[in-house]
This record gives C-alpha cells, sequence and structure tokens, in this order.
C-alpha cells in the first residue's frame, strides 16, 4: 500500500465535488487527503486528492474518476515530479516557561506566529507531508489544542500545464 | 424562436427524433404535460400504472429499438419511483433519458411539498445527471443528455427541471442532431498485438457479452470465430449475439453456465473477451478464472480493463469496428482442430441436462421457442425462470432478450414488455416470468389492456420463490424462511380484472399447443403457468467456488 496523488481538472459546476468524493466513498476507495479551489480559468476547479492504496486499484481509480462527465483531467502527480505542500493552522499550549521553545521551533520549520495568548500559540506552517509531519512530532510534547489542516494541493513541475495531459490510451 | 421551457423540452425530443415517451403526470411537470397536449400528434405519450413501469418501459424500448428511452416523471415520489429503473438501466448500460419535474427554484432545498433531491439520490445509478435551474441552458442541456446517453458504453441520463424553468420563456434554435458515430478508434498495434496472440494461440476461447449487442456486432462476431476458429461463450447479456444452435456456441459462461463453457474457459489457453465485463456471476471464484490462459480483453470501457480481472491485454473502442478490422487484417484462417475436437466431445458428454427434473420448464421454453416468429422478443423477470429462458430458449442475433441481469430487478419484465411492444408493434413480445416477479409489477397490467399491445405474459408459477428456494434447499438446510407463496391467487381472474384474457396451462397439458393459442390471439394474454415446486436450476457453481466445479442435477 503506497500514498498517491491525484490532481484532477472538473468543471466548476454544482455538484461537481460530491460526484468526485461520491464515487470514492462507494467504491470503496479511501481519501486520505483533499482540496479544492479555482483554477485560472473560473470555469474550472482543480482538486488534489491524496490516496493510499495499490497500484491497479489507484489505476482504476484514475479510470473511474476519468469516466465523470464533468472530469477533464486526471493526473498522477508524482513525488519526485510535483510540488507538494499543504497548510496548517495549530494551536499550542504555552506558559512562560515553554514559549520560547515554541517560537524557537516555529523559527527552524519557517512557521509564522499568528496569534498568542497567554496560555497558547497559534502558528501557521506550509510545507511538504515529511515537514509538516516532523513539525507536530516535536510540538507534541507541549500540548496541541486545536489543529486544522488544507489538505495536499500539489502541481507538477516543469513547464508543463496539467490542462495539456491527454489520456495516453 | 421564444418558447417557455416544456415547449422547449418537446422541441428538442423532437431533435432527437423521439416519436415516445413513457410516464406519469404530477403537479410539478404539469407544464410538460401541457406542452405534451399540444405535440400529442408527433408524440406519444405511454402512461403507465407506477413510474416504475414507466422507467422498465423506456429502458425495454431502448434495449429493443437501440433507441434512447425516455421517461417522464413528477417531483418527489414520481422520481424516486424510477430509481429502481433507472439502477437497472445503468447496470446493463442501456440509454435512458428520465426527465422528472421538481418543485420552484425558489422552493428548492427548503423540504418543500414533494421535493427531493433526485439529482442527489441518482448520482451513483446514473452515467450523469443535471438539475437545470435556467431556462437558457435548458435545450443544451437535453442535447448533452441524449450524447452522453448513446455514446460510448450506453447508460441512463436525468435532467431534474424545477416547475419555474418549464414555465420561463427562453430562445430556442432548433439545431439538426448528427447521427451517431462511434469515436472511439482502437489503436493499430493494440490490434496487432491481438492478432499475434491470437496466432499463438493453439486452444482459444471467447467470452461475449451485451457490448456485441448494443453495437450490433453480431455479423462480425460470427466472421471472427470462424476466421480464428474458435468457440464461443457468453455472458447473460451476452444472449443474443450469436444463434444458440450454431455449432461453435457453447452456452452461457459462470454460475448457471453450460459445463462445457467453463471447462472451456478453464482449459484455454487465449481468452477473448468481447464486450462484457467480467461480472462475479461469470468469474465466480476470480482467483480461478481462465487461470491458463492469456486474457485479451476487448470493450468500450476503459475503466473494465483491469477492473475485476487483470488482462493480458487490452482493446478500447466500439466492438464492431474492432471486430470488423481484426478480420480484415486476419488474412489466413487458423485452424484449431484438435481443440475444437475437444470442444465437441465435451459437449457431448455434458449437454445441459434436460431429463429428471427441470424437464417440464425446458419443454415449456422450447415450445416457445418453436411457436416465436424469429424476430419475437423475449422478456423475463429475474429468478429462475430467466435462468431456464436463458438457457432452454433458442437465442437468434438481434436485440431479442430483454433482461435485467446487472441489478437483477424482479418487476422488471412487465414494464420492459410494454416498452419492447411500443417500440416495435410488430413483433411479438412475450414476457416470461415467475409467480414471485410478476406480482411486483402486475399493475401494469392496466397499460397492457389501455394501449391494447399484445403481449403475452407467461407467468411460471411454482408458488414460490424459486430462486431463493433453491439456495434455501442447497445451502441453508431446507428452511425455506419467507419463500412460500401459497396464497392462492386467481392469475387468470386477475388478467381478466384488467380486461386481459387469462389462460391456463396446466402440469399435464401440451405447452406447444397453448402457447400457440395464445399467440393467435394477437391480444393481451397472461398465461398461469404452473410447474413444479421443486424444480432447480442446473448446473450451478456454488458462491465463491471456481466455475469448474459444477453442482449438477440429481438425475432420478
Amino acid at each position: 500500500m503506497e500514498r498517491y496523488t491525484l490532481g484532477i481538472l472538473v468543471n466548476n459546476q454544482p455538484g461537481v465535488l460530491s460526484r468526485v468524493v461520491g464515487l470514492f466513498s462507494r467504491r470503496g476507495y479511501n481519501i486520505d487527503s483533499l482540496s479544492v479551489g479555482e483554477t485560472e480559468d473560473p470555469k474550472v476547479s482543480r482538486i488534489t486528492i491524496v490516496v493510499t492504496g495499490d497500484r491497479p486499484i489507484v489505476e482504476q481509480i484514475e479510470k473511474q474518476v476519468a469516466k465523470l462527465i464533468d472530469v477533464i483531467t486526471v493526473v498522477e502527480l508524482t513525488l519526485q515530479g510535483s510540488i507538494q505542500c499543504e497548510l496548517l493552522l495549530v494551536k499550542v499550549t504555552t506558559s512562560g516557561k515553554t514559549r520560547a521553545a515554541v517560537v524557537e521551533l516555529s523559527e527552524i520549520f519557517k512557521a509564522k506566529i499568528m496569534d498568542v495568548t497567554e496560555t497558547t500559540l497559534t502558528m501557521q506552517i506550509t510545507g511538504n507531508m515529511d515537514k509538516v509531519a516532523s513539525f507536530l512530532h516535536l510540538l507534541r510534547p507541549y500540548g496541541i489544542t486545536e489543529l486544522v489542516r488544507t489538505g495536499m494541493t500539489a502541481m507538477e513541475r516543469g513547464s508543463q500545464a496539467m490542462v495539456n495531459h491527454r489520456d495516453e490510451d | 424562436m421564444k418558447l417557455n421551457g416544456a415547449e422547449i423540452i418537446i422541441a428538442c425530443l423532437k431533435e432527437q427524433g423521439v416519436d415516445t415517451v413513457f410516464g406519469f403526470p404530477g403537479g410539478a411537470v404539469l407544464n410538460i404535460y401541457d406542452a405534451l397536449y399540444k405535440h400529442r400528434d408527433s408524440i406519444r405519450h405511454i402512461l403507465t400504472s407506477h413510474e416504475q413501469g414507466a422507467a422498465h418501459a423506456a429502458d425495454g424500448y431502448a434495449r429493443s429499438t437501440g433507441k434512447v428511452g425516455v421517461v417522464f416523471a413528477t417531483s418527489g415520489p414520481g422520481a424516486t419511483n424510477l430509481v429502481t429503473g433507472l439502477a437497472t438501466a445503468y447496470m446493463d448500460s442501456i440509454p435512458v433519458v428520465a426527465i422528472t419535474g421538481n418543485v420552484t427554484t425558489q422552493l428548492l432545498g427548503k423540504d418543500s411539498f414533494q421535493e427531493v433531491d433526485i439529482s442527489g439520490i441518482t448520482m451513483p445509478i446514473t452515467k450523469h445527471n443535471y438539475i437545470v435551474k435556467d431556462v437558457a441552458q435548458l435545450a443544451a442541456v437535453i442535447r448533452n443528455a441524449f450524447k452522453i446517453a448513446r455514446e460510448g458504453r450506453p447508460g441512463p441520463v436525468l435532467i431534474d427541471i424545477p416547475k419555474d424553468v418549464t414555465a420561463s420563456l427562453a430562445e430556442y434554435e432548433a439545431v439538426k442532431i448528427d447521427s451517431y458515430v462511434p469515436s472511439e478508434v482502437a489503436k493499430q498495434s493494440a490490434l496487432e498485438k491481438t492478432i499475434k496472440l491470437i496466432g499463438e494461440s493453439h486452444k482459444p476461447m471467447l467470452y461475449v457479452g451485451g457490448g456485441v449487442i448494443r453495437s450490433a456486432a453480431q455479423q462480425e462476431l460470427a466472421e471472427f470465430i470462424e476466421k480464428i476458429d474458435s468457440p464461443m461463450g457468453v455472458s447473460l447479456m451476452g444472449n443474443g449475439s450469436i444463434d444458440a444452435m450454431h455449432p461453435r456456441f457453447t452456452g452461457m459462461i459462470g454460475m448457471h453456465g453450460t459445463r462445457v463453457s467453463n471447462i472451456a474457459v478453464s482449459n484455454c489457453d487465449l481468452l477473448v473477451v468481447i464486450g462484457a465485463r467480467f461480472s462475479d456471476r461469470v468469474v465466480s471464484k476470480a482467483s480461478a478464472f481462465a487461470k491458463k490462459a492469456r486474457i485479451v480483453h476487448i470493450d468500450v470501457d476503459p475503466a473494465e480493463i483491469n477492473k475485476n480481472i487483470s488482462t493480458y491485454h487490452h482493446v478500447i473502442g466500439d466492438v464492431k469496428v474492432i471486430l470488423g478490422k481484426l478480420n480484415s487484417m486476419i488474412t489466413m484462417p487458423m485452424v484449431h482442430g484438435p481443440w475444437m475436437e475437444q470442444i465437441a466431445k465435451w459437449k457431448a458428454e455434458y449437454p445441459v441436462k434436460i431429463a429428471g427434473e427441470t424437464r417440464r420448464p425446458s419443454e415449456i421454453l422450447k415450445a416457445l421457442s418453436r411457436v416465436m416468429p424469429e424476430d419475437a422478443i423475449l422478456v423475463t423477470e429475474v429468478g429462475q425462470h430467466q435462468m431456464w429462458a436463458a438457457q432452454f430458449y433458442r437465442h437468434t442475433p438481434g436485440r431479442r432478450f430483454l433482461t435485467s441481469g446487472g441489478l437483477g430487478t424482479m418487476g422488471y419484465g412487465t414494464g420492459a414488455a410494454i416498452g419492447a411492444q411500443v417500440g416495435s408493434r410488430g413483433k411479438r413480445v412475450v414476457n416470461v416470468a415467475g409467480d414471485g416477479s410478476f406480482r411486483m409489477n402486475c399493475n401494469e397490467l392496466a397499460t397492457i389492456s389501455r394501449y391494447r399491445l399484445p403481449v403475452v405474459v407467461l407467468v411460471m408459477n411454482n408458488h414460490t420463490l424459486g430462486m431463493v428456494r433453491q439456495w434455501q434447499t442447497l445451502f441453508y438446510d431446507e428452511r425455506y424462511s419467507e419463500t412460500t407463496l401459497d396464497t392462492e391467487i386467481n392469475w387468470v381472474a386477475l388478467a381478466q380484472a384488467y380486461g386481459v384474457k387469462g389462460m391456463r396451462l396446466g402440469i399435464d397439458d401440451d405447452p406447444e399447443a397453448i402457447l400457440t393459442a395464445a399467440l393467435s390471439l394477437n391480444g393481451p394474454v397472461v398465461i398461469d403457468c404452473e410447474i413444479p415446486l421443486d424444480n432447480k436450476v442446473y448446473p450451478m457453481v456454488a458462491p465463491g467456488a471456481s466455475i469448474e466445479d459444477m453442482i449438477e442435477e440429481e438425475i432420478n
């Protein structure tokens, strides 16, 4: 079982997200992460989905998604061939004693401090899965009060745009 | 010219060449039915007893004619009543366009009277669906819906239209609709590799499905099996791809397949799968399926490749086009003498046993084969009678066998028979039913009667839900939980109550004589056809077993 990232361009129509997500749930594919938003063309939205599965299952997912009428194209984005990142907001419990250590961590990870109270520190961090995971790992001992993440978003490296991909088969 | 939404719907249906619509009116479709009233000379509406019957009728119309079936229903319960019919069409890839009314756009999302989110409900059981909130989009949506329904792998499309949209005005300009040309072009290299694999095979076998019927590739198929010197079996949906008496035909593959088909699939070195999707009813135990063979899959839908069974090679495209190309590429006919002799031996050794228990159903269906004109359409419900109809009726090439294969919808047959008869007035249509299935939608006798459709319903009556009982006998120690239908129903009187002729075919009667008499009436008939309680469908593959391990009938 491995993680795969799929970039999906869809017509910006009402209900299109529910078509894509509904397909995953009814065929029993698990979504690890999902993000969606408008693209450079307001008529087109882009969904990034991270799934865990075997190679044949992921190929089947791609084909089933590609069959949806409102889906323009589906491309698998590899870890090497793409830029992948997500944004997190995390609220950590701090006291006078621990605040400095947490601030130091945030500097190492280039996290931004967004809000400070007497008892908490709220930070924003962007990055790939590994960076985010190790940041959270190091924060955990201080006590994470609240955590929210946007889901992974990804774009291919190089000069090509995804919209120009053509189905190979 | 400016038209209101309802007029645009009718105009767009005419663009598509639609002259028949099945449906049931209601509050949210009043405007549409009002427009239909004005255009009743060019579009005929068939009023069913229930929307489910209308959906099955549109499906039966589409299956038998190859055209897109159209069904209308009102919002709320009207729309939800279509669900089983749409799911049936979806599973068997049947082109149907369903048009539902909904509450006005201002009332949407407020739990209004007779409001339901039918596009949400039908998302998993339609190829695509729409809700049209702007009348300016309506014509484009309808044209797209028809295109989607019939192109590639066909399927049902639903268009939900709020009532105010059917009343508001928009500019309408007629468009000429091109006839459908398959756009999926198979790659030359994929075709060449197929020829190479066939050339390397000593023991080829074909597994043919409904795709051949959908693309009317029967002639190309017949030429292909001659050229490559191969036997062929079918899925349930593949009945109608070849004459059942063809010497190369080995019968169905799978759970109720023939022993020779299942042995051939298990022992071939090349399995060419054409327009089929490796349903679990064919494959049974996936790890044991065709394990000695390279599998070549030819299908219009790329998502079917490697879905249930991983294949050695595949070709994507319209099967008629592909088979035509393959035929022209095979210049030297191939010969597989020893393999064909082996098939002939198995065929002689393992006929579908008709001695003993299943004699009566097979006698009745064989008699029906003899009395039916060749172009007649056979419809079934779901259960034992369906399998007997698949096994014992002499299927001929064409769109002549209408059965709910994927969804297995009991109650499908009566509506589908109505659709088939409306679509082909000159042809004979017989619905082979079971007493369990027929009671599900026998309300449609009112429709058969209203339009004087000469449909014959042959109710194979064993006073039980026979297929479920068969499983209870074989796998549940004869605990017949809720399968006995011992309420005395007078089917003849029921038919008469609807103004339909009722007849009886007793256990000792000559089926040929009674079926001939029924068909000669040229009007609607219900035949209460008594069959023994414990007739079974054999041979049978137990669930989860390899298709080589078949349960045979105990000969008595």
